[in-house]
């Protein structure tokens, strides 16, 4: 049987070194049944977060030969096999053991966004209307998996470390998920500006280019929740508009 | 004893899935302080992997369902051994449920006048079930996890239990460790909810995900709870079979609600060869009707592919015993045939089943717009669990309730497809209600010391051991029982093989308790996955025992030698429970009749 070398990251907080391990691969592997393999074989204590398999639940992000991707959805198949695949975890997050990064930081930005506030009921059974070709974007957005590969890449986080600062593409989706909400009645434009610090986006991109659920999070979530802190702050008549008539739509 | 961090709550639900995130909500809103323990991230439980969609009679598409029929469906589905109440229960409460869950943000597909739009499914007579796509769990947990966070809700983000703490019978808190650091901590809590999901890891096919270790029926067992219908385990028609690196991943029966079908290697529609008496009357005997269904056509019966998981299972293992399967061992689930039928047909199906789509594209190098899928049974859920008072949710423990998976009773001998995500919330929000009003009734125990200092000592005991003599570790063991589990105690059973996997249970539990692990204490797998075969054990022995005692076939559970149903069986629940001695006892107990206004409900939905 064919065999493949990984190098995995082995370690915690306090330091830790790449350890090589040699895995016999067969047909249709991904990344996770190698790290598994390793696990159950040769290193029992080898840390890493799973779940589905299925790139559904968004818990096995690391990098891969230095790509931000899933575990459980990167076949063998699809890696250089003669040389040895580098799997490390993401490295925008303190690192707790191995492959595990301490996310927990994401759990606490989501708090700091106002939650959904729903119009009054549409009808007298207390139910609404909705059209589908209305819930179509809203839909893309929550598609994320919060797998925080998103979040990984962004240089504002992941160089500058401005995690108090700026929320990042995910809470941007997240964000725009409720802004463009057919139903909610919530206007989140000033933390946006300022508390989130969307002005610290730039729009280069790189997390729309490792979204495993191919969502196009800088052209259709953040990019339109900038023009609309634009709208409401920087834009005169509409500063005017807004002191006028009562908030929001 | 040591002093161990301890958290005091009004409330302690254990498991984060959909079933403990209402239970957490419910509570919260009645004002107790809550308290949520998850093996998990947040948001990550087995609840995102469901597809199909929340089973509801909201009458959306067809005027002509309510909870009536709902509750006939699920009742036949169940063959009968279902707790009418909470059958009951469920069909009137579910639609309530899902209308809140839109209140709470959650954007499920649109009908062409607004409302929720609902689609077909297995052993369902309308569509029912509301539905996104094919990724309905994930907009549940999202949207209850989303709820929830600003609800001041302490989440305890993996932590594993090991032991229910008592105090005399009642219970009064947990006692468990974070997986992070290994640290030991002490859950105080006045009531405690148990929703921890299945037991799927048992199987070495499973749609679940390392979490489902059957740790709920396994502390409540322990702490004295009964359990019920253990012997019947769901293995869903469709999990995928090839390459075998995702054997067993889950192919939603969406795709045959939306016209996909199944076909032996000869090409040939073998469902229509099978139709159980029960269904002949609401099922179509030709491929046309059958297709006219699943495109909405009201006065058309369902195709066959779409009976109950049990039947369809069994009529795949049929095929591929007889040699008419796939190459790969299964059977073909084609949904690309429909561009016959259908202008866009690769359109739509993408537009439909997103995520089957992406899966089988990513993980097998199949486009399911083009060719068909190959798909073979896979062990999904267990309708068995801790039995419960169907309106409140308590077992037979006082301050411990179940609800979601891990509780028993709604779905009898089968499950319907999308009756569990309504089940998860209806009996959530039951649980988290009663466990709030139980928590506001009652004072706080005392934790017992002595009960901490054992359990902490036992879980320790691993990294002190040689290991056992063959070398074999906590992942070669669990290995062995999937393997086990699958050969004896699967979807077909027989006396002598049960009684082996009886016995194979007793050697394991002796290797289990011999298991060293390497490392130490800091997130360290193969020491969880240690403590884990414990539940695993737990519940193997609980299905085979119960599988030995139902003497008969129905539902989930399929006896070789025993092929057909008897009257007899059709009356009684199997239940369980751990004797003064330590050993399991099993005993048969009548099902309670079902009253006349319930009878009538099922004689006009025949």
């Amino acid at each position: 049987m064919k065999k493949a070398v990984f190098r995995i990251w082995r370690g915690d907080s306090s330091g830790g070194e790449f350890r090589e391990y040699e895995v016999a691969v067969s047909e249709g592997m991904v990344v996770l049944d190698a790290v598994h393999r390793i696990q159950a074989t040769q290193a029992n204590d080898l840390a890493c977060r799973w779940n589905c398999k299925a790139g559904k639940c968004g818990s096995c992000s690391a990098e891969i030969n230095g790509l931000p991707r899933l575990m459980c959805m990167t076949r063998l198949s699809n890696l250089p096999l003669e040389q040895p695949v580098t799997v490390e975890p993401m490295k925008a997050f303190p690192l707790q053991k191995d492959l595990i990064a301490d996310v927990s930081g994401n759990f606490r930005a989501k708090k700091r966004i106002k939650p959904f506030k729903p119009r009054p009921p549409d009808a007298p059974d207390g139910t609404w209307r909705m059209a589908q070709a209305d819930v179509d974007r809203v839909q893309e957005f929550r598609k994320c998996i919060e797998c925080f590969l998103c979040q990984n890449v962004c240089h504002v986080l992941r160089e500058h470390q401005k995690h108090d600062e700026f929320v990042g593409p995910r809470y941007l989706v997240y964000a725009a998920a409720l802004e463009m909400h057919p139903l909610d009645t919530e206007d989140r434009t000033e933390e946006l500006k300022q508390a989130h610090g969307i002005g610290y986006c730039n729009i280069t991109k790189c997390c729309t280019k490792v979204c495993p659920e191919d969502i196009a999070i800088t052209d259709n979530a953040i990019i339109p929740l900038k023009e609309r802190v634009v709208d409401n702050f920087y834009d005169p008549l509409g500063w005017l508009a807004s002191k006028l008539r009562p908030k929001k739509r | 004893m040591p002093e161990y961090q301890t958290f005091d709550h009004d409330v302690l639900v254990i498991g984060a899935g959909g079933a403990g995130l209402r239970a957490a909500i419910e509570a919260s809103a009645a004002g107790v302080s809550v308290g949520l323990v998850c093996k998990s991230l947040l948001g990550k439980a087995h609840t995102v992997m469901a597809e199909g969609g929340i089973a509801a009679a909201l009458a959306n598409v067809d005027e002509r369902d309510n909870w009536k029929v709902h509750f006939a469906d699920t009742m036949r589905g169940g063959q009968y051994v279902n707790n009418w109440r909470m059958a009951e229960l469920h069909a009137q409460e579910a639609p309530e449920r899902v209308r809140e869950l839109e209140a709470w943000g959650a954007v499920f597909d649109r009908t062409p006048d607004g409302r929720i739009l609902q689609r077909n499914f297995g052993g369902h007579k309308y569509p029912r079930l509301a539905h996104v796509g094919d990724r309905t769990g994930l907009e549940m947990i999202r949207t209850l996890q989303d709820h929830g966070v600003h609800r001041g809700i302490d989440v305890h983000m993996e932590h594993t239990v090991l032991t229910l703490l008592k105090e005399e019978e009642r219970v009064v808190g947990a006692f468990g460790y974070d997986r992070d650091r290994g640290r030991f901590k002490i859950f105080r809590a006045k009531a405690v909810v148990v929703a921890t999901g299945g037991i799927g890891r048992a199987y070495k096919i499973t749609s679940n995900s390392w979490e489902c270790t059957g740790d709920g029926h396994a502390l409540c067992y322990h702490a004295g709870a009964e359990l019920i219908d253990m012997e019947f385990v769901q293995f869903h028609p469709t999990g995928m079979v090839w390459p075998p690196s995702v054997c067993g991943i889950l192919v939603t029966e969406g795709v045959r609600g939306e016209g996909g079908v199944l076909r032996n290697k000869e090409g040939r529609r073998f469902m229509f060869g099978d139709i159980p008496d029960g269904y002949k009357a609401q099922t179509a005997d030709n491929e046309e009707e059958g297709w006219r269904y699943t495109q909405g056509d009201k006065n058309a019966r369902r195709p066959p592919e779409l009976l109950t998981r049990d039947h369809v299972a069994r009529c795949i293992v049929r095929e591929i015993k007889q040699g008419r399967g796939s190459p790969h061992g299964g059977v073909f689930l084609d949904i690309s045939w429909i561009k016959e039928r259908l202008p866009n047909a690769a359109e739509h199906i993408r537009r439909k089943l997103p995520s089957m789509y992406h899966q089988f594209k990513q993980l097998a190098d199949i486009d399911i717009t083009r060719e068909p899928m190959e798909v073979g049974p896979t062990t999904h859920y267990i309708m068995g669990g801790v039995r419960v008072d169907s309106d409140t949710q308590m077992s037979c423990v006082p301050a411990l309730f179940a609800a979601g998976e891990c509780a028993a009773g709604i779905n009898g001998a089968n499950r319907l497809g999308g009756n569990s995500l309504s089940d998860l919330l209806v009996f959530g929000k039951r649980a988290g209600e009663f466990a709030a009003k139980f928590a506001r009734e009652n004072n706080p125990g005392t934790v017992n010391g002595a009960q901490v200092e054992e359990a902490a000592r036992r879980a320790l005991e691993p990294f002190d051991r040689a290991g056992s003599a063959d070398g074999a570790g906590p992942f070669q063991i669990q290995n062995e029982l999937q393997e086990m589990m699958q050969d004896l105690a699967g979807i077909v059973r027989r006396e002598d093989e049960l009684q082996r996997a009886l016995e194979g249970v007793g050697k394991l539990w002796q290797r289990a308790r011999a298991v060293g692990v390497s490392g130490n204490r800091e997130f360290n797998p193969g020491w969880h996955t240690a403590l884990d075969l414990e539940n695993l054990l737990t519940v193997s022995e609980a299905i085979t025992r119960s599988a030995l005692e139902r003497k008969e076939s129905r539902g989930g559970h399929f006896r070789d030698d025993y092929p057909a149903k008897d009257a007899a069986f059709g009356k009684v629940n199997i239940v369980l429970k751990k004797g003064a001695d330590g050993t399991m006892r099993v005993r048969r107990e009548p099902i309670p009749p079902m009253p006349d206004y319930l009878q009538q409900v099922i004689e006009e939905n025949q």
